[in-house]
C-alpha cells in the first residue's frame, strides 16, 4: 500500500508552504493532462499532437500510441452501419449448403451457433458462440456508434459515452464474426468429399464482413476518442 | 526514458492519461487503474492452469462424431487430422495440426516464459517478449476457429441415415481452454517486462518537479490500407490536413456538458 502514502506526500509539502497551497496541485493536474504513457511499457512522453495520418509511436516499445484519421468518426460509423446491417441480414439467410444423392440441407449462422443444443453440457457452448459471432459484434458496433454519432455531429457525448466505449473495448477480443467466416471455408474444404457444398448469400456477406472489420480496426483510434469524449 | 512508475505517476492503460500515484480511478475514462497489479502473475497462473487442465480432455474425447451408410466414427482433433492426411488431403490437415495443436501448446510455452521471464529474469529481450505477447493475444482468439469449423459441420451434415455429424465432448474442452488462455494473456500486464530495465525510486515519492520527459514525436506519415510506415505513400494535402480533424476538440467547444 505504499500508493496510498504517495498521495498523502503528494499534499504535505503544499500545505507546508501556505500561500502556495492552493497553486500547486492544480499546476500539476495541468502538467499531467499533458503527458502520455503507454499502456504497454509505462514510459511516459510529453505529448505532440499527430497530424491525420501520422502516427505518434512508443520510443521503447514501438507501440503506435495515437494515429488518428482523416474523419475517422464518420468513417467508423459508415462500417459499424454496414457491420451491423450484414450481421442481421446473414443471421437469417443460410450461408452454406450441402447435397450428396437427392437430399439436401442448408444451414444459417444461428443453426451453427445452435449445433450444440443435442447434449447438456454443449448447449450452454451453444449461446457462448452465438453471442461470440453474432451478439458481441453487434452490440460493439452499437456502441461505437452511440459514442461516436454525437461527436461527429459536434454535439456532446451521450449520456454514459464513456462507459459505453469502455465496454466495447472490452468487448473487442471477443468478437469472433471474422473467425467465423473463415471457420466456413476450412468447414467446406472438409466436407467437400463427403458431398457436394455451396455457399449461400450470408457466406459472401461474412466474407465481406471479414473486410470491414480488418478496415474498422485501422480506423479506430483510442486516444483520440478518449480526447474528443473530454471528461 | 521513464516509466510513469518511475515518476510516482499511475498511468491508465486505456486513455493513456497519467494520474498522481494512487489514484484508483482515471479521472479521464473512469476506468480502474493500478500503477502494477500485485495480483497479476498469480492471475496468469491461474488461468493459465485452468486452461491447460481444459486442453488434454480436449485432445482425448473426440471432437466429432460422424455417421454415413458405411461408417461410424468418433475423432479426436489430432486423429481427425491425420486420417484427413491419410486420406491425401495434407494441406487441411496440417492447417488443423497448426490451429489445435501448435498454436494452443504455443500459447502456453509463451505465456509461461513470459511470467518466468518477469519473476526470474529472461536472456531475451524486452521488446521481443512484447512482441511475443501480442502475438499470443492476437493469436489466441484464432484457436476459436476448430470449435467453428466442428459447430458448421454438425449442424451442416444433417442428412439422415447418409450422413450426419454430431459435435463431440472435446469441443466444450477446447473451446473452455481457449477462453482461458486468451484471459491468461490478458491479464499479463506487459508492463513487468520492462520494469527490470528500470528499477522503481527507493521512494516511491510524487514531486512537483519531474525532471526532463522525453518528447514523443509523431514521425511517420501512413496511408490506408495495409502500408503502415510507408514512406513512398503521400499523406493529404496539408490544408486538408488542418481542415478535418477526426473529432471536434472539446477545448474549442463551447457547448459541450461537462
Ligand atoms: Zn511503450
Ligand atoms: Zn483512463
Amino acid at each position: 500500500m505504499t500508493s496510498d502514502v504517495t498521495l498523502s506526500d503528494l499534499s504535505q509539502p503544499a500545505t507546508r508552504a501556505g500561500a502556495s497551497a492552493h497553486a500547486s496541485p492544480t499546476r500539476s493536474a495541468a502538467d499531467l493532462a499533458a503527458l502520455i504513457a503507454c499502456p504497454r511499457c509505462d514510459a511516459v512522453f510529453r505529448m505532440v499532437e499527430p497530424a491525420n495520418n501520422q502516427r505518434a509511436i512508443c520510443n521503447r516499445c514501438h507501440h503506435v500510441l495515437v494515429a488518428p484519421r482523416l474523419r475517422a468518426g464518420k468513417r467508423i460509423i459508415a462500417v459499424q452501419l454496414a457491420i451491423l446491417i450484414l450481421l442481421v441480414a446473414a443471421s437469417a439467410y443460410p450461408f452454406l449448403s450441402i447435397s450428396t444423392k437427392g437430399l439436401k440441407h442448408s444451414s444459417s449462422i444461428l443453426d451453427a451457433a445452435l449445433a450444440f443444443t443435442s447434449d447438456g453440457a454443449l448447449a450452454a457452448l451453444s449461446f457462448v458462440l452465438a453471442g461470440l459471432i453474432v451478439f458481441i459484434p453487434a452490440a460493439r458496433a452499437i456502441l461505437s456508434i452511440y459514442v461516436l454519432a454525437p461527436l461527429t455531429l459536434d454535439r456532446g457525448p451521450f449520456r454514459g459515452a464513456a462507459f459505453a466505449f469502455r465496454l466495447s473495448e472490452h468487448l473487442r477480443p471477443w468478437s469472433m464474426a471474422e473467425i467465423f467466416a473463415i471457420g466456413c471455408a476450412v468447414a467446406l474444404i472438409k466436407v467437400a468429399d463427403l458431398a457436394t457444398v455451396s455457399f449461400g448469400p450470408a457466406f459472401w456477406m461474412f466474407s465481406l464482413l471479414v473486410l470491414l472489420v480488418v478496415v474498422q480496426e485501422n480506423l479506430a483510434c483510442r486516444y483520440s476518442i478518449w480526447k474528443a469524449l473530454g471528461a | 526514458m521513464k516509466s510513469a512508475r518511475q515518476m510516482g505517476l499511475v498511468a491508465c492503460q486505456y486513455c493513456t492519461r497519467v494520474w498522481p500515484g494512487g489514484t484508483r480511478v482515471c479521472g479521464h475514462c473512469g476506468h480502474h487503474i493500478a500503477s502494477r497489479d500485485p495480483m497479476s502473475l498469480q492471475k496468469v497462473w491461474g488461468l493459465w492452469t485452468v486452461g491447460m487442465m481444459c486442453y488434454i480432455p480436449a485432445n482425448i474425447y473426440p471432437m466429432l462424431d460422424t455417421h454415413t451408410l458405411v461408417s461410424d466414427q468418433k475423432n479426436t482433433i489430432v486423429g481427425g487430422a491425420l486420417e484427413l492426411g491419410q486420406h491425401g488431403s495434407w494441406g487441411i490437415a496440417i492447417v488443423i495440426l497448426v490451429a489445435s495443436v501448435l498454436i494452443p501448446v504455443g500459447k502456453f510455452i509463451v505465456i509461461a516464459a513470459l511470467a518466468f521471464g518477469v519473476t526470474s529474469g529472461s536472456r531475451l529481450k524486452p521488446h521481443t517478449r512484447q512482441v511475443l505477447h501480442e502475438v499470443v493475444e492476437y493469436v489466441g482468439r484464432w484457436s476459436m476457429i476448430d470449435v467453428f469449423v466442428v459447430a458448421i459441420l454438425s449442424s451442416l451434415v444433417q442428412l439422415g441415415t447418409i450422413a450426419s455429424i454430431q459435435p463431440g465432448r472435446a469441443a466444450l474442452f477446447f473451446a473452455l481452454s481457449v477462453f482461458f488462455t486468451m484471459l491468461s494473456a490478458q491479464a499479463f500486464d506487459s508492463r513487468l517486462i520492462w520494469d527490470a530495465e528500470v528499477p522503481p525510486p527507493e521512494d516511491l515519492r510524487a514531486s512537483d518537479d519531474f525532471g526532463p520527459v522525453s518528447q514523443i514525436t509523431p514521425d511517420t506519415t501512413f496511408d490506408f490500407p495495409f502500408s503502415a510506415g510507408a514512406e513512398t505513400l503521400t499523406v493529404a494535402g496539408p490544408d486538408d490536413r488542418r481542415a478535418d480533424p477526426p473529432f471536434t476538440d472539446p477545448q474549442t467547444r463551447k457547448d459541450s456538458p461537462t
